[in-house]
């Protein structure tokens, strides 16, 4: 695609190379050229929304200067072309999480429209009142409304997997309250507050056995772990682009192609039907049937072009760049006085949650970041698991691709002047 | 760096630990609710009115802390005021936060809220300053609606 990912195909994929090559790849990201507030940036935000490689915004500007047509519609050679290569990126897509084939990718905005896709067709057609849907106590915020919505349209229960004190889903439990009932779970694949990765695997045998329906929400997971939809036997998965380094506005739902068949629409209007008169109107195939209006074609363009950059840097060597890093940033953090770790589930993506002493986590972030460095601090759109944890909000580091131990070191550093301030 | 300083300083730093007027006054008639969504912030500031003045103020919840700085030094300023000096009192200092108003008052000319001037350095923590504020002028007005900063 360029020379950026050329660059990083010859890189070694061994864990332990995998700290100098993060260094090479941070100089394909942009981003880091810049300064805040006179300081190097130290971006420790991910979690929230990733940076973008040079390989994913020239590709975005390669569709607006050379490629650049509304799709499905045009006979002419501008818009064979859009269409070419957007319908490209749904067999990228679907190669990237092993789907059977590209009728099963449903491009959407992103995590949040997937799940509410799901809510509104799955949900609103397949669950009557008394039906159960299981989630988990560790969802996002866009894993709990949708279902509290339709919990109060139409009656389904909703049902909490408990935790534990480590961020841990607790499975035994969580396979007690699968019943005859149980029709639906949606659970994350990885925390975005903690960290934890859940053992998706396990969730889809267990549901299965009861007869319900899985939907994994996979945002926090694609940046991080590779993804095998057929390997899960998931029903559903969804994730967004902007984490895993695409642009924003632009994600994934998987659906098996069955159940895409079985679903009404979501939403309607044009590109989602074959034929439409005043008395009736014929749906198109699937995922088409899903996509109604212009898609957000430059932005699945640029989904393309960060599967194929992720792809090129392989996700195992980005795996274990990111689980030293967390190793190396749990081990530091642990040496400062009065911090707590919010999250130490055994199995982790590299997130770090934590409060710092009798300080307001608003407060270490406003000290951070006047060093350069970007945290998130908050309740991370999940406060339920704020609730479990009994802190208000935390602060939550988070390392991508690009991240060092110079950054961990930096955000030491930035806590140690918190301390200094806060005495 | 040295704003941060200027932001933290010692008498902020001592009411984040040590916030004056705190919990629930017993004898209170008025009361409101104030949230802050962006960092959780929740106060809850208790009044007693009487014969047009305020003759108490106390606050709690929690929050960071240029919100509870914020809301302990205004039971400080507030206590014994007429309501209409209160209320006069919250469209100067709001106004010297944000820069809008008549613009004729600085934090500075406001006693003991100078130190809060450093906030203005930090323009999204200007809301966690006027948190107590907006709540306070709800329980003047004894509104059930919980003041939110957006």
């Amino acid at each position: 695609m360029n020379e950026q990912v050329q660059a990083v195909q010859t890189a070694p994929a061994k864990p332990e190379t995998a700290p100098r090559d993060a260094a090479r790849a941070r100089r394909d990201f942009p981003i880091f050229s810049r300064r805040v507030h006179d300081r190097p940036l130290v971006f420790l935000d991910s979690a929230a929304s990733a940076q973008k490689p040079g390989a994913v915004i020239d590709a975005v500007r390669h569709c607006y200067e050379a490629e650049y047509a509304n799709v499905h519609r045009g006979v002419y050679w501008l818009s064979e072309r859009a269409t070419e290569a957007f319908e490209g990126v749904r067999k990228t897509v679907a190669g990237f999480i092993n789907a059977a084939s590209e009728r099963e990718i449903v491009f959407v905005r992103g995590t949040t429209e997937a799940i509410n896709l799901i809510a509104h067709s799955f949900g609103r057609y397949s669950l009557e009142a008394g039906d159960e849907i299981v989630i988990s106590a560790m969802e996002h915020h866009s894993n709990i409304v949708p279902w509290q919505i339709l919990r109060d349209e139409i009656g389904v229960k909703l049902i909490i997997a408990p935790i534990n004190d480590d961020g841990e889903l607790m499975m035994e439990a969580f396979a007690e309250l699968l019943g005859p009932r149980t029709k639906l779970v949606a659970i994350t694949h990885v925390s975005n507050a903690l960290g934890s990765i859940v053992d998706v695997g396990e969730i889809v045998r267990l549901a299965h056995e009861a007869g319900a329906r899985v939907l994994i929400d996979g945002a926090q997971a694609v940046p991080h772990l590779g993804v095998d939809v057929r390997e899960l036997d998931c029903d559903f998965y969804a994730f967004s682009g902007h984490k895993l380094y695409g642009p924003s506005a632009i994600g994934v739902l998987y659906a098996k192609a069955e159940l895409l068949e079985s679903m009404p629409p979501y939403q309607s209007g044009g590109d989602m039907i074959l034929s439409v008169s005043f008395d009736k109107t014929e749906y198109n195939a699937i995922p088409y049937k899903f996509e109604a209006g212009t898609p957000n074609i430059a932005g699945t363009i640029g989904l393309g072009a960060a599967i194929d950059y992720v792809g090129a840097l392989g996700l195992p060597a980005i795996a274990a760049h990111e689980q030293d890093l967390l190793d190396y940033a749990t081990a530091r953090l642990k040496e400062i006085d009065g911090l707590r770790l919010i999250g130490t589930a055994r199995d982790k993506a590299s997130v770090v949650s934590f409060t710092l002493a009798d300080v307001h986590a608003h407060d270490i972030g406003t000290v951070l970041d006047r060093q350069g460095i970007a945290v998130r601090t908050g309740h991370h759109c999940a406060l339920p698991v704020m609730e479990r944890f009994g802190v208000p909000a935390t602060v939550r580091a988070s390392f991508g691709l690009y991240n060092t131990r110079d950054d961990v070191d930096a955000l030491i550093g930035g806590l140690a002047k918190v301390r200094e301030i806060f005495g | 760096m040295s704003e941060l300083r200027d932001l933290y300083q010692e008498v902020i730093l001592d009411h984040y630990r040590r916030p004056r007027n705190f919990g629930k006054s017993p004898l209170c008639n008025r009361q409101a609710n104030g949230h802050n969504p962006l960092c959780g912030d929740k106060l809850t500031i208790y009044l007693l009115v009487k014969d047009g003045t305020v003759e108490e103020v106390t606050f709690d919840g929690a929050g960071c802390a240029i919100s509870v700085a914020s809301a302990s030094l205004m039971t400080e300023m507030l206590k014994g005021l007429s309501v209409a000096d209160a209320r006069a009192l919250f469209e100067r200092f709001q106004g010297a936060m944000t820069g809008s108003g008549d613009g004729v008052d600085s934090l500075e000319d406001l006693d003991k809220l100078a130190v809060l001037s450093g906030v203005r350095e930090f323009p999204v923590r200007v809301k966690c300053a006027t948190l107590a504020w907006h709540t306070f002028r709800a329980a003047l007005d004894d509104s059930d609606d919980t003041v939110v900063t957006e």
